[in-house]
């Protein structure tokens, strides 16, 4: 069996390692996920970070706004390294879910995030599901 | 004139350029000014990614930025004009004479060399050198990461 993907969540001040608690609390310690914060960086030292945080393992980076400082970096980063996958738009859904199918290849698990992503993003209460009852 | 703010930053498009400046300044327009993107076809996909449709980005050289700046301060729509480094703005600046009058410090961030004067204004002595001299020009320059955070004369920054 191949190495289980490593995820790493890139995003503005504190937000990565906040959602990472969130996983935790959720699906417990063993998530394979990695903090990287863009606070005080420039794209090279965005992109050290990633190389420090992956150490040449697969992985997928998980990115927070899609024309943002991380997803730029992140999307440097994977050119240079096929077996990194990007996901923008980064939210708790993809992220838990990532965590028991850390098996998959990064592009399908890339793929696969971003399908449960979008998912967990709808309206409810009033305004979406069960509006009618 | 539409050119509303010249920004230093080395993150160049991104969410404080896109959202934080450019909703409030209502921008129809924003200039990436660095020789590297403009070179990259690769790179510049990647920033027009940052930008919604409504906002026009243009990818310029120093020397094309130089040449084009009187039509981009002549255009109907309020631009932002963007460089990755204070060299780049220097030469803008020297290629226009006289006409940026003022410059935003926006994001220069932590290198080996450079020294903590803001959270995200960091300056090797020889960069705040040359802020200096292009002050020493009539620009008046100061740091100021999204328009809600303080602006911080240049004189103030450097002590």
């Amino acid at each position: 069996m191949s190495e289980p993907l490593t995820g790493v969540v890139l995003a503005h001040a504190g937000l990565a390692g906040a959602l990472i608690a969130a996983v935790e609390e959720i699906a417990g310690a063993d998530h394979g996920l990695v903090a990287v914060s863009n606070i005080g960086c420039d794209r090279a030292a965005i992109v050290a970070h990633l190389e420090a945080a992956i150490a040449g393992r697969p992985a997928v980076v998980f990115a927070d706004m899609p024309g943002g400082s991380c997803a730029f970096g992140a999307a440097a980063y994977a050119r240079e390294h096929p077996d990194v996958g990007v996901v923008t738009g980064v939210n708790l859904a993809m992220l838990v879910d990532f965590v028991f199918h850390r098996s998959l290849g990064p592009a399908e698990a890339a793929t696969r995030a971003v399908a449960t992503g979008r998912a967990a993003v709808m309206p409810i209460g009033r305004t979406g599901a069960g509006a009618a009852r | 004139m539409s050119v509303e703010l010249f920004r230093i930053d080395d993150r160049l498009i991104h969410g404080q350029v896109v959202v934080g400046w450019g909703q409030p300044l209502g921008v129809g327009f924003i200039v990436l000014v660095d020789d590297e993107v403009r070179a990259s076809d690769w790179e510049q996909e990647l920033y027009r990614m940052g930008v919604p449709p409504s906002v026009a980005v243009v990818f310029a050289s120093v020397a094309e930025a130089t040449a084009q700046l009187p039509a981009w301060q002549a255009d109907g729509r309020k631009g932002i004009v963007l460089t990755g480094d204070i060299d780049g703005m220097t030469a803008l600046c020297a290629g226009v004479d006289g006409a940026i009058r003022a410059v935003n410090l926006g994001g220069i961030h932590f290198r080996e060399g450079r020294r903590e004067k803001l959270r995200y204004v960091y300056l090797t002595d020889e960069e705040a050198a040359k802020l200096r001299a292009l002050a020493g020009a009539g620009v008046e320059i100061t740091a100021q990461d999204v328009p809600t955070g303080r602006r911080v004369p240049l004189a103030e920054l450097l002590g």
